[in-house]
């Protein structure tokens, strides 16, 4: 099956002399949720702005389900939505007129056009605001009508450049939903992000792009993999005055109530809530230690970081 | 794309250029309504009155062709540089570029645009000067075809100023260091045989010159310029303008990074 998404050794020298790219190569299959990570600055919006064609290569080669962005740019466009980072959209149309002029483009008629775009629109909750004036909507309908426009010729590929950047938890969680959706119905999705939880939830596979190249491309299972052991606050009753003895467990204690553990993949936890009941200490709530995908990808950056400065 | 989707592309960019130019009529429309009304009141009719006949014809007669022309000119210019120059600067430039219509139809679309506020305003202008004058055309073939290249014309150097356009200022320098000096020297106002023999070769270089003065031809019959060169300058300027803003889209100049 042809790749929805092939970049191979993309380069990009911006006009200042700044390099961005530096030989970024990778594959999305069709069906994919992919998510592109990485710091500010690393250069996702540059690669994605490469493939929807708002930015010149400098060299390299992508291939959107087969067709060469050099040699078939028509079709590869036909393939792809996109839903840039900052709001793009003329300020002064109407909201319907934004994804109807858009289909235009595409060379859907007038009344398809009216169609999907009532179609989309309804179903991101912005068919009410259809005669408003862009200008006035708030950020998370502004993000959402640009989904809407994205979609609205059908794309085999739908690009997303931090889509939830600023939008509110509620309207994040009903966007991801919306993803899900399009994305079991076939739609392949790439998107950008800062938040690791996002990717953790949406996301099959991944790269992390640092400095312009890639410092990981795999999938979200894999990654988790390599977490071996997880972190757990406990909080506990009675307050503890000395680390109590939890036999074959690293453990501290963070202050009088707060048990902090690490238990390796293979452990479980049985044996430990085994030997808290034991010394009767009795476990009143449960977490887990912030994201731990979190420290693996802050660990992957400095490790690039640090091998940029030995090179 | 088909042609029948190209033919749908090419019809949105116009429609939507349209509906920029009619939904802020204040600034496209009445402008030029209120200040050529002012300049058939007081030109034409008050200092006219004294002028006498200019190439034969009463002053009135004589500057209205100029005047729908100047009206021509400056409206399909400013309609396309600051609608692709808006373009950019909200970067909704990006809409056309992620989508697959081929750049010649890109340019053609907002060709079309501008010529049709720079016709539309030309309209205006002449059912105004209604009320001042009789008008006759001479030559309706003529008549059109001038209005619309010329239309074409500053359409598409519009369009160019807009790629190399880096701030709003940038749009306002060609119009009014360049236009319209032009076209004032450009025989709206008055025959150039009242000139001395040196100036009238200056004025010869100047191409609204040939514009104003085939327009007038088609109305009036009379002009100081050869028409059939005319329209062969004409058709040349404009073939350069077109393959150069072509190659300017191509290379992404002042769109893409
Ligand atoms: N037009 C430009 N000219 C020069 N340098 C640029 C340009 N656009 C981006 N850059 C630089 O290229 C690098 C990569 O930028 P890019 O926008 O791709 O990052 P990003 O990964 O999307 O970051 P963020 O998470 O902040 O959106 C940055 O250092 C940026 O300063
Ligand atoms: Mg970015």
């Amino acid at each position: 099956m042809t790749a929805a998404l092939s970049i191979r050794n993309l380069c990009k020298t911006y006009g200042n002399g700044f390099e961005a790219l530096k030989g970024i190569s990778l594959e999305v299959q069709q069906g994919d949720f992919f998510a592109l990570l990485g710091p500010n600055g690393a250069g996702k919006s540059t690669t994605l702005g490469i493939v929807s064609s708002l930015v010149n290569k400098s060299s390299g080669d992508v291939e959107v389900f087969g067709h060469s962005l050099d040699k078939a740019h028509a079709q590869a466009k036909m393939c792809l939505g996109v839903v840039p980072q900052e709001f793009n959209f003329n300020q002064f149309e109407k909201v319907m007129d934004i994804v109807t002029t858009q289909a235009g483009y595409y060379g859907i008629g007038p009344r398809l056009a009216r169609e999907r775009a009532e179609f989309y629109l309804k179903k991101l909750g912005l068919w009410d605001k259809r005669n408003q004036v862009s200008r006035m909507l708030s950020g998370g309908m502004k993000r959402r009508l640009m989904i809407a426009r994205a979609l609205v010729h059908e794309p085999r590929v739908l690009i997303l450049d931090e889509p939830t950047a600023g939008v509110d938890i509620e309207l994040r969680r009903s966007m991801w939903a919306f993803l899900q959706d399009i994305n079991r119905a076939g739609t392949t999705i790439i998107l950008t992000t800062h938040y690791l939880e996002e990717a953790e939830s949406l996301c099959r596979n991944i790269a992390i792009i640092d400095h312009g190249r890639i410092v990981k491309n795999t999938s979200i299972k894999a990654l988790l993999q390599q977490l071996n052991t997880e972190t757990i606050i406990l909080d506990i009753d009675p307050p503890q005055g000395t680390l109590p003895a939890l036999n074959g467990y690293q453990a501290r204690l963070e202050d009088d109530h707060t048990l902090v553990v690490d238990v390796e993949k293979n452990q479980g936890l049985s044996g430990l809530f085994a030997e808290l009941s034991q010394q009767r200490i009795e476990v009143q709530s449960m977490r887990n230690k912030a994201n731990r995908l979190e420290e693996l990808f802050v660990s992957l950056v400095d490790k690039n970081l640090k091998d940029e400065k030995s090179a | 794309m088909k042609p029948r989707e190209l033919l749908i592309a090419f019809w949105t960019i116009v429609v939507k250029e349209i509906r920029r130019f009619m939904r802020i009529w204040p600034q496209t429309l009445l402008p030029p309504a209120i200040t050529m009304t002012l300049y058939f009141i007081i030109f034409g009719n008050l200092i006219g009155s004294r002028i006498g006949e200019m190439g034969g014809f009463d002053y009135m007669e004589y500057i209205v062709p100029g005047l729908i022309m100047m009206s021509v000119i400056t409206n399909s210019y400013g309609n396309v540089v600051s609608s692709f120059y808006g373009t950019k600067f909200q970067r909704n430039v990006e809409e056309l570029l992620v989508s697959p219509i081929p750049n010649w139809i890109i340019l053609c679309g907002y060709v079309v645009g501008g010529v049709a506020r720079g016709v539309g305003v030309g309209l205006i202008v002449t059912l105004l000067s209604l009320f001042f004058t009789d008008l006759q055309v001479h030559h309706l073939f003529v008549t059109i075809s001038i209005v619309l290249m010329t239309a074409v014309l500053f359409s598409l150097g519009g369009f160019i100023n807009a790629i190399y356009a880096n701030s709003f200022d940038d749009i306002s320098i060609v119009p009014t260091f360049i236009l319209t000096p032009l076209t004032y020297l450009g025989g709206v106002f008055y025959s150039i045989q009242l000139l001395p023999e040196f100036w009238q070769g200056v004025s010869m270089l100047n191409p609204i010159l040939y514009m104003v003065n085939t327009f007038r031809y088609g109305i009036l019959g009379v002009s100081d310029i050869n028409i059939v060169f005319a329209f062969s300058m004409l058709l040349a300027v404009i073939a350069v303008l077109f393959s150069y803003s072509l190659y300017l889209l191509q290379k992404g100049k002042g769109i893409r990074s």
